[in-house]
C-alpha cells in the first residue's frame, strides 16, 4: 500500500466516524481506527496494522490533523500503554493476549503501568526482590513495587518478578502483565517533595495470575524488560525545540519581571549566569538537531547520547536560577504543601502570567530533582557515555556470577 | 541544511587530518615551539601549494579557493587537534578577513595573491594594552603626512607580528577607524616577539615611532574588521574543539591502559564521569562552533552573536578538558615530556585571545535581550 492510498484509506476512516462529531468519544473514534489498521500501521492486521512501514503513520497522522479539529495523541491517552505496553506486547505475548488486549490500551479504555522498580532494585533493577511461585495453573506474587506512575488508575500492569532466586539475578526473572484489579493488589499514593503523588507504591498479597499471562518464557524476563525499557529513554532529553523556548525562555521572562533589590555585583552575576544557561540550552537543541542529521546520514555519532544527562542538570539548574531572578519573594511557596494528586488544586505547569510564572519556577525547582533520577540516574547514565560511547571499561560486578540470594541487598 | 556536512566536506578534512599526522608531530611541535620564527617555511609553503589552505578563503579573483566559514571551521578544528604550529589563524584567517572585508580593491590584488600562494604571510596589529580586543576602545591615531600617513604607538598581542611579512594595522584616522599598510623594514618600527604562554602560537609586541604607512582602507572600516574579527572567533572556536577532542581522547585512551589497584582507572566511576562530562562538553562545543560556522554570513548580528557564544564556550570547555586531561594522567600529565602541558597552554592562551569567555557572554545576553536593567 502506498502513500496516497494510506491517505485515501484514512480519509474514508472519517467519512465513516469523524472525531469532531458530537458523541464521538475517544473510544469510539479510536476503536474505528484500529479496526481499520490505521492506530500503528506497522503491526499485523487485525491487531491495528496493515503491515506497512512504520514511518507510514506520520502519513495517517498527518491526515487526521489535517482534517480535524479534534486529534487524539497517543502518549496523552495512554503513555505507558501505548508508548510501551503495545511494542512489548507485540514481541512477546500470546496470539490471545494480543487479540483482547490490544485495541483496548489504543482506546485509552484500559490503562496501563508498569512494575519494575522496588525499594530495593533502583538503578540495579535486576536484583528486584519480588517472588513470584508456581501454584497448579497459576503463579503466586509477593512484595513491592514503587515509582508506579498511573498505578491508582491502571487496568494492566507490566510486571517483573522472581521466580528463581537460586542462578544469578537476571537468569532468574519472569515478566508478567498484571491485572490491577486481582485481589491482593494494594495501590498507595507516593508522595514525592513538591507534596504532589504522580507516583504510586503497589503491594502484592499472595496475588495470583494464571500463567498464560507470562510474556516471553519462565527466566527470560529480562530480554522482555529490556523492550519495554529501549521505548523509555529515548523519549527523554531532546531539549527545546525551539530557538530560547523551553524553561529558559521563562527564566529570561522572569529576570525581565523581577524588581527585586539586588546590588550592581549580584545582577551582574546574575546576568552573567542566565546567559551561560542560555548558551547551554541553544547548544543543546543544536546538538539534538546535529544528532537527527548524524542519523539521517546513517552515521549516528556520540552527540545523540549525551542529552538525558545534559537536559536533566542544565533544566535543574534553570529553575535555580529562576529562584535568584525572582529573589526575597523566592522564600514564599504560595501553593502550600497539601498533599494531593497531580490537577488536584492549583495547576502548578502553565505560566501564563508574571504570577504564574514565578509560581511554576518555585515548583520546578522541587520537581526538577527528580530529573537526575528518573529514567536512568545521572550516574548510570555516566557509565553508559563512559562504557558504551567512550570503550571505558565496566566496573568490576560482584553479584554477576552468584545465585541472586547469595548477593549481599540493602 | 544545518549540520549536514557533504561528502566534499569529509574529503578536505580527511586530506588535512592525513597531511597535518605526518607533518605536525608531537616532535614537530616541541621543535617550532622553540623556535623564534614558530613555524616552518617549508611546511607552510606545502600548506600552500598542495593543500591550498593558505588561501582557503581568498577570493577566486586573487588566486584563492574561495570557501567560506564551514570549510575554514573544518580546517581549523583539525589543526586544533594537533597543534599545528603554523601562520594560519594570523595570516590566513585574521589579516586575509580584514583585506577581504575592509581594505580597498588595489590592496587586495596586490597583497592577496602572494598570500593564496604562500609567499608572504600577513598579520593584523588591532590590539592595545588598554583596549585589548574592544575596537571603541583603541587610541592608536594616524597622522596624515600627503597621501601617507604617520603612526606612532604599540599594538600588543600581534599573532605572529615578529615574522609577517605584511604588517596591518588598525588605526584611528579622524573619526574613522582605518586599516594601514606598514612596510615590515619601516623606519621606526620596532618588533619584538614576547614570550607566550602557548609556545605554540607567537605573539609580538609592535612599536611605532613616526612610522610610514598606507592607508588601504576608504571609509569608516569598523564593520569590515569587526566582522573579520567575528571570522576569527568562529575559527578560533573550531581549532578548539579539535583541541578538546584531542584531550578527551588522550584522557580515555590512558584511563583504558593505565592500572592502578589491578584494575584499569577507566573503570573506577570517578575517572569514568570525568570523562562523560567532556564527551558533553566536546559534543556542546562542536555544535556551538557548527552553528557559528553554519550561520548566513549575510546577517551581520547573528554571525556576531553565533561567534560570541561559540568563543565563550569552546574557551571553556576546551580548557576544563585540558586540564582534566592532565589530572586523569595524574603525575605524567604533569611532566615537561608528556604532551598534555601543550593543550593546558594553546587552551588557556586562546581563551583569553580575542576576548574572554564572560565578555562574549555579555555580547550574547546584549543580543537577545539579558539584562534590561
Amino acid at each position: 500500500m502506498n502513500e496516497s492510498e494510506v491517505r485515501e484509506r484514512t480519509r474514508k476512516l472519517l467519512e465513516e466516524i469523524h472525531p469532531d462529531t458530537e458523541g464521538v468519544d475517544h473510544v469510539a473514534f479510536r476503536t474505528a481506527q484500529f479496526n481499520h489498521g490505521l492506530a500503528m500501521v506497522s503491526y499485523p492486521e487485525g491487531l491495528g496494522g496493515l503491515d506497512l512501514e512504520p514511518k507510514m503513520q506520520a502519513v495517517v497522522n498527518d491526515e487526521l490533523q489535517k482534517n480535524c479539529k479534534v486529534f487524539y495523541e497517543s502518549l496523552a491517552i495512554n503513555p505507558i500503554g501505548i508508548g510501551m505496553g503495545m511494542p512489548t506486547l507485540l514481541t512477546y505475548g500470546n496470539e490471545n493476549l494480543k487479540k483482547d488486549l490490544m485495541r483496548r490500551i489504543f482506546t485509552g479504555e484500559d490503562i496501563w503501568c508498569q512494575l519494575f522498580s522496588e525499594p530495593s532494585a533502583g538503578s540495579d533493577v535486576a536484583g528486584l526482590a519480588m517472588r513470584a511461585e508456581r501454584d497448579g495453573e497459576d503463579w503466586v506474587l509477593n512484595g513491592q513495587k514503587v515509582w508506579t506512575t498511573l498505578a491508582h488508575i491502571s487496568k494492566w500492569g507490566m510486571l517483573l518478578a522472581r521466580t528463581n532466586p537460586d542462578v544469578p539475578k537476571h537468569d532468574g526473572l519472569s515478566y508478567f502483565l498484571l491485572d490491577m484489579e486481582a485481589p491482593g493488589v494494594e495501590v498507595r499514593p507516593l508522595y514525592q517533595i513538591t507534596g504532589e503523588a504522580e507516583f504510586n507504591e503497589v503491594f502484592l498479597n499472595d496475588v495470583r495470575i494464571p500463567a498464560d499471562r507470562m510474556l516471553g518464557k519462565e527466566g527470560q524476563g529480562w530480554r522482555v524488560a529490556i523492550t519495554t525499557l529501549m521505548n523509555e529513554r529515548s523519549a527523554l532529553g531532546g531539549g527545546s525545540s525551539r530557538k530560547g523556548g523551553g524553561p529558559v525562555a521563562l527564566l529570561m521572562k522572569i529576570l525581565e519581571e523581577s524588581d527585586a533589590v539586588r546590588t550592581a555585583s549580584e545582577q551582574a552575576i546574575l546576568e552573567d549566569k542566565v546567559t551561560d544557561l542560555y548558551i547551554r540550552a541553544e547548544l543543546l537543541r543544536l546538538t539534538t538537531l546535529r544528532a537527527k542529521a548524524s542519523q539521517r546520514s546513517g552515521n549516528p555519532g556520540p552527540e545523540g547520547s549525551v542529552g538525558k544527562v545534559a537536559q536533566s542538570e542544565l533544566y535543574q539548574q534553570v529553575w535555580e536560577a529562576c529562584i535568584s531572578a525572582i529573589g526575597d519573594d523566592g522564600l514564599v511557596y504560595e501553593p502550600g504543601y497539601e498533599l494531593r494528586r497531580p490537577g488536584e488544586g492549583d495547576d502548578l505547569r502553565s505560566a501564563s502570567d508574571a504570577a504564574g510564572r514565578r509560581l511554576t519556577a518555585k515548583y520546578q525547582l522541587l520537581r526538577s530533582q527528580a530529573n537526575t533520577i528518573e529514567g536512568g540516574t545521572s550516574e548510570i547514565m555516566r557509565n553508559i557515555l563512559g562504557e558504551r560511547v567512550l570503550g571505558l571499561p565496566g566496573e568490576p560486578r560482584v553479584d554477576k556470577e552468584i545465585p541472586w540470594k547469595d548477593v549481599p541487598r540493602g | 541544511m544545518i549540520f549536514e556536512f557533504t561528502d566534499e566536506h569529509e574529503e578536505l578534512r580527511r586530506t588535512v587530518r592525513q597531511f597535518l599526522a605526518n607533518e605536525s608531530d608531537e616532535n614537530t611541535v616541541r621543535e617550532l615551539m622553540a623556535d623564534v620564527r614558530g613555524y616552518n617555511p617549508d611546511t607552510w609553503k606545502r600548506i600552500a601549494e598542495e593543500l591550498g589552505l593558505a588561501g582557503l578563503i581568498i577570493p577566486d579573483a586573487h588566486g584563492g579557493a574561495d570557501f567560506g566559514l564551514v570549510e575554514l571551521a573544518i580546517v581549523m578544528e583539525e589543526m586544533g587537534r594537533v597543534l599545528l604550529c603554523s601562520p594560519f589563524l594570523s595570516s590566513a584567517v585574521l589579516a586575509t578577513s580584514a583585506l577581504v572585508l575592509a581594505a580597498d580593491e588595489s590592496a587586495q590584488a596586490e597583497i592577496l595573491p602572494q598570500l593564496a600562494s604562500g609567499e608572504t604571510t600577513a598579520t593584523l596589529a588591532f590590539s592595545e594594552k588598554q583596549s585589548p580586543w574592544d575596537l571603541s576602545g583603541l587610541r592608536m591615531a594616524a597622522k596624515a603626512d600627503g597621501d601617507e600617513y604617520t603612526l606612532t604607538g604599540v599594538k600588543s598581542y600581534v599573532l605572529d607580528g615578529h615574522s609577517a611579512d605584511e604588517i596591518l594595522v588598525v588605526a584611528r584616522a579622524g573619526d574613522e577607524l582605518a586599516l594601514f599598510r606598514v612596510a615590515p623594514d619601516a623606519k621606526g618600527l620596532t618588533r619584538e616577539a614576547v614570550a607566550p604562554l602557548d609556545p605554540t602560537r607567537k605573539l609580538a609586541t609592535l612599536e611605532f615611532r613616526d612610522t610610514r604607512a598606507s592607508r588601504i582602507s576608504s571609509g569608516d572600516a569598523t564593520k569590515g574588521i569587526e566582522r573579520a574579527i567575528a571570522r576569527t572567533l568562529i575559527a578560533l572556536a573550531a581549532e578548539q574543539t579539535g583541541g578538546a577532542q584531542t584531550c578527551l581522547d588522550q584522557a580515555v585512551a590512558y584511563a583504558k591502559t593505565r592500572l592502578q589497584f589491578g584494575r584499569p582507572i577507566g573503570s573506577y566511576q570517578a575517572i569514568k564521569h570525568q570523562c562523560a562530562d567532556l564527551l558533553v562538553e566536546v559534543e556542546f562545543a562542536k555544535s556551538a562552533a557548527y552553528n557559528a560556522a553554519f550561520t548566513d554570513e549575510s546577517d551581520g548580528d547573528a554571525l556576531s552573536t553565533a561567534a560570541a557564544m561559540a568563543k565563550s564556550f569552546c574557551s571553556e570547555a576546551y580548557t576544563k578538558a585540558a586540564k582534566r586531561n592532565i589530572q586523569i594522567h595524574g603525575g605524567m600529565g604533569f611532566t615537561w615530556e608528556h604532551p598534555a602541558h601543550l593543550y593546558l597552554k594553546r587552551a588557556k592562551a586562546s581563551e583569553m585571545l580575542l576576548g574572554s569567555p564572560a565578555s562574549h557572554r555579555e555580547r550574547v545576553a546584549a543580543a537577545v535581550g539579558i539584562g534590561s536593567r
